[in-house]
């Protein structure tokens, strides 16, 4: 543990703030107990490295530029395990090469927060292209957990809930950011310290001859152990028993993914938050997740006015995805719209999941910004 | 009547993973058995010892060892170490890594690890190819050695692991071999106690794939042989030319100095008002 903590007081910036979505990220993490950050310079994550190596040493933390994205990863990732509040920060073309370290956090069950920067191929404008790799760009089998802000105030609260999630499944868990949001300065409220509901992490009670590190309920994660105290785990990418010593077991090895898959996959009323809009009395709704729900919800607006009757749900959590709440939506309305910059990625999940009870749209754009909400509406309309 | 002794190390090893996975005449298993007795000459509190492997053959001495371990990512050894070492400095952090883990696939981490002089014990065995894969070409593979990747011969000039070390600012370095294992305990005895980025460098023989292919033999004892034969000690390196040098491994400290250690890109500074 760093015993140099210098002023710890400055850690919760409490009060109104105007700052960069990127900053409310660096403030949120710094709220939720972020004591340890690694990244690698890319744009348009920068400001998040920037404004870390300034506040987290005045705090007592460590903050480390990696000489590359897979040091980053790796870094944060060990040092969770010896029991730190890690976190990195990256872009699409960074977030690629941290995906080697995404698959081994989820494989061995390490909290850590990774927050993506999602910028287009090369250049610095809007995308939401990489809401797939976000789920399954690793090798191996594992589930991810994902949050979408669509504001500098959501990056603030959504860093502080990534890393509770983190840490209450043993899972990295990704912050789903984009241009648009990150280099925008907005209003962010930051509370008292009383009022932010922080997870702790759980240590075994039991002693090192009786602890067994990957042991854990169905679904459930396993209780971690304090490094450095006797309990010996090994934490290996390979198939491993309970106790941790690697072997090869056909059957173990699919009870251990099911259990690492299931802790996400069967918990998702826990983990999955969405918003509602005008969901009551709606005949089409809208599913739109990050920045693309602001002329998203301005273009309901439009269409109210001219009485169409659209409703609209906000994912909070994209993945995993809550499919019974989306079922149930589509049961009951007429069409659903799934709005997103990109060519058409999750409106093939929710297609998958809305077919057979109703038609589904794609508004999409692909060009490096945002819609407007008279293109929302326009599509709308066209469709209706 | 037979008494039945048992090897005093083995209260180190975790003994449910028994027997171990090396060939017959590998030298992870020599090499296991002197970092152990250094740990043990030190008496070093082996709970606040972690371990960590990377892939390969020697990336699996740890899953052997009664430590908290990392094992299973291919060169990122130095990246784990970073992360636990800055966060618990009072932990002893060693990394086993064979020489593709870490100067291949590794080697960025490597050279920046050796240059903020990151508090952490290296012991890099240096079995001449990538082993567990078959037998294929590694940096520091022999020139117009064959392999299974080189059926015609090495045309790539090999690495010196240990000058790379030095001129990339490790503070303790060294190079010896299987062959001299008195020497190689003392070494990694030094290794242990010494403040800053220490590596151990270990020739060690690979009798299943680099001696059958590029030795034409899977006798351990020859490929140990081959080893001896191109070894030469630095007090007697100094004396010869570059020309009576080539193919020859140096042995022996290349550096063993002081400096301050890595604790984070940054630290905290009062702002002057």
């Amino acid at each position: 543990m760093n015993k140099n903590i210098k002023h710890e007081g400055r850690r919760i910036k409490s009060g109104i703030h105007f700052i960069l979505g990127n900053y409310a990220v660096v403030e949120g993490a710094l709220a939720a107990g972020c004591n340890y950050f690694a990244g690698y310079p890319i744009t348009p994550a920068n400001e998040i490295s920037e404004l870390m190596s300034k506040r987290l040493p005045e705090v007592g933390g460590i903050f480390v530029q990696g000489e590359d994205e897979l040091f980053s990863i790796y870094s944060v990732i060990s040092a969770s395990l010896a029991g730190a509040k890690s976190m990195t920060a990256t872009a699409s073309a960074g977030f690629n090469y941290m995906q080697e370290g995404i698959g081994y956090a989820s494989a061995v069950e390490v909290p850590c927060v990774i927050i993506d920067v999602q910028r287009c191929r090369g250049e610095n404008f809007a995308t939401q292209a990489d809401v797939m790799q976000m789920r399954w760009g690793a090798s191996g089998d594992y589930e991810s957990i994902v949050l979408a802000p669509s504001s500098a105030q959501e990056l603030f609260d959504f860093t502080i809930l990534a890393f509770n999630l983190a840490e209450e499944f043993r899972n990295p868990v990704i912050v789903m950011s984009e241009t648009t949001i990150a280099l925008m300065r907005e209003r962010v409220e930051i509370p008292e310290k009383e009022s932010i509901e922080i997870y702790k992490r759980m240590y075994t009670s039991l002693t090192p001859e009786e602890y067994l590190p990957f042991k854990a309920k169905n679904n459930s994660p396993p209780e971690f152990a304090p490094m450095g105290k006797g309990y010996h785990t090994l934490y290996t990418l390979n198939y491993r028993n309970e106790d941790g010593t690697m072997d090869w077991d056909a059957q173990g090895y699919k009870k251990l993914y099911q259990r690492i898959t299931g802790k996400i996959s069967e918990n998702k009323d826990k983990i999955c938050i969405t918003e509602s809009y005008f969901l009551n009395d709606a005949d089409a709704v809208i599913i739109a997740y990050g920045s693309e729900v602001r002329p998203a919800l301005d273009a309901i607006e439009m269409a109210r006015n001219d009485g169409l009757k659209i409703g609209m749900l906000k994912l909070i959590t994209v993945w995993p995805i809550h499919e019974n709440l989306i079922k149930e939506i589509a049961k009951n309305i007429r069409r659903i719209f799934v709005v997103e910059m990109n060519i058409g990625k999750y409106a093939k999940e929710i297609e998958r999941l809305c077919l057979p009870f109703c038609p589904v749209t794609n508004i999409t754009k692909n060009m490096g910004i945002i819609h407007t909400k008279e293109e929302i509406y326009a599509a709308i309309k066209e469709a209706w | 009547m037979v008494q039945q002794r048992t090897n005093p190390l083995r209260k180190y090893i975790r003994n449910r993973k028994l027997p171990h996975f090396f060939c017959p005449g590998c030298g992870c298993g020599q090499i296991l058995n002197y970092f152990l007795k250094a740990v043990d000459d030190l008496q070093l509190d082996f709970k606040k010892i972690i371990t960590i492997g990377g892939v390969g053959c020697t990336a699996r001495i740890p899953i052997y060892l009664n430590t908290d371990s990392l094992h299973g990512v291919h060169g990122r050894t130095l990246a784990w170490a970073t992360g636990i070492k800055l966060y618990r400095p009072d932990l002893k952090v060693v990394i086993f890594a064979g020489d593709g883990d870490l100067v291949s696939i590794g080697g960025n981490h490597f050279l920046h690890a050796s240059r903020r002089n990151l508090d952490v014990t290296v012991i890099l065995v240096n079995n001449f190819n990538f082993a567990m894969t078959g037998g294929q070409v590694a940096p520091t593979t022999p020139f117009n050695s064959v392999t299974m990747t080189t059926p015609y011969g090495s045309k790539e000039n090999t690495i010196d692991v240990c000058k790379l070390a030095v001129s990339a600012g490790a503070t303790y370095v060294s190079r010896w071999s299987t062959a001299k294992p008195i020497q190689t305990v003392k070494s990694i005895k030094k290794a242990l106690q010494h403040k800053g980025f220490s590596l151990v460098e270990i020739l060690s023989q690979c009798p299943t794939n680099f001696g059958r292919y590029a030795l034409r033999t899977g006798d351990p004892e020859k490929v140990l042989e081959w080893i001896k034969n191109r070894s030469i000690s630095k007090t007697k390196a100094e004396k010869l030319n570059e020309h009576e040098l080539k193919d020859k491994f140096i042995l022996g400290e290349f550096i063993d100095k002081k400096r301050p250690v890595f604790q984070g890109t940054t630290l905290f500074k009062e702002e002057d008002n």
